[in-house]
């Protein structure tokens, strides 16, 4: 079993667990994923890291409650538990001084973004950051993304803080701006396809760190295969990240759709812990 | 003279079993494994032991079935095998000890397989007896892996006093016989009530430790004296034709590993889901193949069909299993092989295969299959599984230095399952490619052997 040190809400439905998991915390890079299951009868999904801390030996994880399990998850508290923790799983980023480095970070994507951001700018780069949201209230990770980078830009859909529109339009401007040598981008599928659409049009590289739907994490099951420069590919250990202008993003985007009327069926039995 | 025959074992009905998950085989009634013992003709230089992997003493054990002694025959099983439960379902025992023994000149050989398989289940019901150990060394052994041959490494090691702790990347214990052999072939309880065996011996088993990821070979070569490495063929192969990653399309480990580990079967009861639709493709046709086809149809498929580029003497699934799935009405396309998959609004909706010819043999000895120029053809499809072979899981090669390995991808090691790395040994499909339990288990006697004399040097 796994304990909950901590939990706390960062947006609405959006959570922020700190798990106990010593072994993780000592080895877990930027980058990297675990995989949890809840008990019993759940599912394993992949999570993010968003923290570690080697010393209380905890790693902290940040979701969006959109399906049954994360919704579980979220109904949880401090001194709870889950059954399952492995990791940390994939490839960590690679970290090197490129230079100039734009981090993109959307929704609960910003999360695992800031530990990236923080290991680029401790590697000598020039770290300019772009969040973005829907709306104000679903921007995390404002303050760390602002202590991790050089600047930091804000976008939301709605415009209730900074640029009214897409990360993409921010993209734009600074890449009209100045120099970029390279662009990681975490977030939804959609957005991180847009970063790679704005990025190819001027060749710089950019990284990507996909979200496919996942079973055990460890090579075996192939659930996570994505199409990368023609090659298939499995995102839990030839991954998470890839190069963003080489992914076919539309193979993808349908194959997170596989399950969309199981998740539902899934979502309305959990009735009893919707709060 | 013994009768020709083996006693017959009873089985659920075909069109019974097709609609839920309980395991087809039923086993022999203790009358039923007497008249079968007494068949035995008690060689005094049995052909059968040596057909085995792991070496049982198996005229020893027939006799004292045959005397109505089953706890010593459980005895006489365990001293060589730990997981007898196991082998007594999942064995190829027409291709070892039976395949040696005289009475199959003339009839049918000693029903050995299921004689195995009815003292372990005799004992299990009764609770199972841990054994005497020897007395605890200060040696400590770390194992990778919980599949067949990690858990006969464990029990030997334990058995000979050790200290055993075994990682396991899932959250499961027993490797492929959890996440890959099927309820209905190999039941759940059976695997868990051996592990548990494995467990009395002393063996700590660690679930959701990811050898190479969360702990790496080097920092295990710190605290233990000898490592075995047990990490299975986990790799899946794919076709590599076009359409592949449409929805709708499982690599065999995926529609086993949803069905057996994740209970997909028990959706929405458990969480995890899986998608069957009415036509169901499955491409091979080895034992993995014959569980997907058969899993496909237990899920509510209609029409299952078998794609094969052979024909059906080439098949490598074991005779029992292939009977097994015609009798539950699964079909079969032999001298086919898929070339595209073409779908619709994202999902699969066709198999476009080409009919093949056999041709001269090529270097696994079996006969070439040719491609028939202008055979195209489609089949139309909902679901396809994709169960052509696994390779060896790749994740500890890449993370560990220094440790060889071969052309084909497999952890490299000696006749005596040692590899390129001091104290680290290994065993099982790792080191073979996808292979069966038995001889995954007989590696892991050999390697244990093995451990055993490094450590007490």
């Amino acid at each position: 079993m796994y304990r909950i040190v901590a939990k706390k809400e960062v947006a609405p439905a959006v959570k922020s667990l700190t798990i106990d998991a010593p072994l993780l915390a000592k080895k877990a890079r930027p980058g990297q994923f675990i995989i949890i299951r809840i008990g019993e009868e759940g599912e394993r999904i992949p999570l993010t890291i968003a923290g570690l801390d080697v010393q209380q030996g905890t790693i902290t994880t940040i979701f969006l409650e959109v399906g049954k399990t994360t919704k579980q998850l979220g109904c949880l508290n401090e001194g709870d538990a889950i059954s399952d923790l492995a990791g940390p799983l994939g490839n960590p980023t690679e970290i090197k001084n490129y230079g100039s480095v734009v981090c993109v970070g959307g929704g609960v994507g910003v999360a695992p973004l800031y530990l990236v951001a923080k290991a680029l700018k401790d590697a000598g780069n020039e770290v300019i950051s772009i969040i973005g949201g829907r709306t104000k209230e679903l921007l995390i990770f404002e303050d760390e993304m602002q202590q991790a980078s050089d600047e930091l830009y804000i976008a939301t859909d709605d415009g209730s803080k900074g640029h009214h529109g897409f990360v993409t339009d921010v993209l734009q401007e600074l890449i009209a701006k100045q120099k970029i040598d390279r662009v990681l981008a975490v977030g939804p599928t959609v957005m991180m396809r847009a970063v790679a659409k704005v990025t190819k049009n001027h060749n710089i590289k950019t990284i990507v760190s996909l979200n496919p739907i996942m079973v055990d994490g460890t090579g075996m099951c192939g659930a996570c295969r994505v199409t990368v420069g023609g090659e298939t590919k499995f995102t839990c250990v030839d991954g998470p990240e890839f190069d963003a202008h080489l992914v076919d993003f539309e193979e993808l985007m349908n194959r997170q759709r596989t399950y969309i009327t199981e998740e539902k069926v899934a979502l309305e039995r959990c009735g009893r812990c919707r709060h | 003279m013994p009768s020709l025959k083996k006693q017959p074992m009873s089985e659920q009905e075909g069109d019974k079993r097709i609609h839920n998950f309980d395991e087809v085989a039923l086993g022999y009634t203790p009358e039923q494994a007497i008249t079968e013992a007494k068949r035995c003709l008690q060689c005094a230089k049995p052909g059968c032991t040596q057909g085995c992997p792991v070496g049982i003493e198996i005229p020893a054990f027939i006799r004292c079935i045959a005397d109505e002694d089953f706890e010593g025959a459980i005895r006489v099983i365990k001293k060589r095998n730990n997981l007898p439960a196991i082998c007594g379902r999942v064995c190829p025992y027409e291709n070892q000890c039976e395949k040696f023994c005289v009475l199959g000149k003339k009839g049918e050989p000693e029903g050995i397989g299921r004689l195995e398989r009815f003292v372990a289940d005799y004992e299990r019901k009764k609770g199972i007896q841990i054994p005497e150990k020897a007395e605890a060394t200060d040696k400590r052994i770390a194992i990778v892996g919980s599949g067949p041959a990690g858990l006969t490494v464990a029990a030997d090691l334990a058995k000979l006093g050790h200290d055993v702790v075994i990682y396991e990347a899932l959250h499961e214990s027993g490797g492929v016989l959890i996440y890959g052999i099927p309820e209905f072939r190999l039941p759940k309880d059976v695997v868990k009530a051996e592990i548990e065996y494995v467990k009395q011996l002393g063996v700590d088993i660690q679930t959701n430790v990811v050898i190479g990821k969360t702990i790496s070979i080097d920092e295990l070569r710190e605290e233990f004296d000898a490592i075995f490495i047990g990490t299975g063929a986990g790799l899946p192969h794919f076709m590599n034709i076009p359409g592949e990653n449409l929805c709708g399309i499982y690599s065999a480990n995926e529609f086993l590993i949803r069905t057996n580990l994740m209970r997909a079967y028990k959706f929405p009861e458990y969480d995890t889901p899986i998608k069957v639709g009415k036509r169901v493709a499955v491409i091979g046709a080895g034992n993995v193949a014959m569980d997907s086809a058969r899993v496909a149809l237990r899920l509510g498929a209609e029409d299952v069909r078998i794609v094969y580029r052979r024909s059906e003497k080439e098949m490598p699934a074991r005779a029992e299993e292939t009977a097994h799935a015609k009798e539950e009405g699964i079909k079969f396309e032999f001298l086919t092989n898929p070339i595209r998959m073409a779908g619709e609004n994202g999902w699969v909706k066709q198999l476009e295969c080409i009919r093949m010819k056999l041709g001269e043999p090529d270097e696994s000895g079996r006969r070439k299959p040719i491609p028939i120029e202008g055979s195209e053809f489609a089949l139309d499809v909902d679901t396809v599984v994709v169960a052509i072979g696994q390779k060896p899981n790749p994740l500890i090669a890449k993370m560990t230095k220094g440790l060889r390995i071969t052309e084909k991808g497999a952890v490299w090691v000696d006749e005596n399952g040692r590899t390129s790395i001091e104290g680290v040994f290994a065993g099982g499909d790792i080191t073979t490619g996808a292979a069966t339990v038995i001889e995954a288990m007989g590696a892991g006697k050999k390697a244990a052997r093995a451990i055993h004399e490094h450590i007490s040097r």
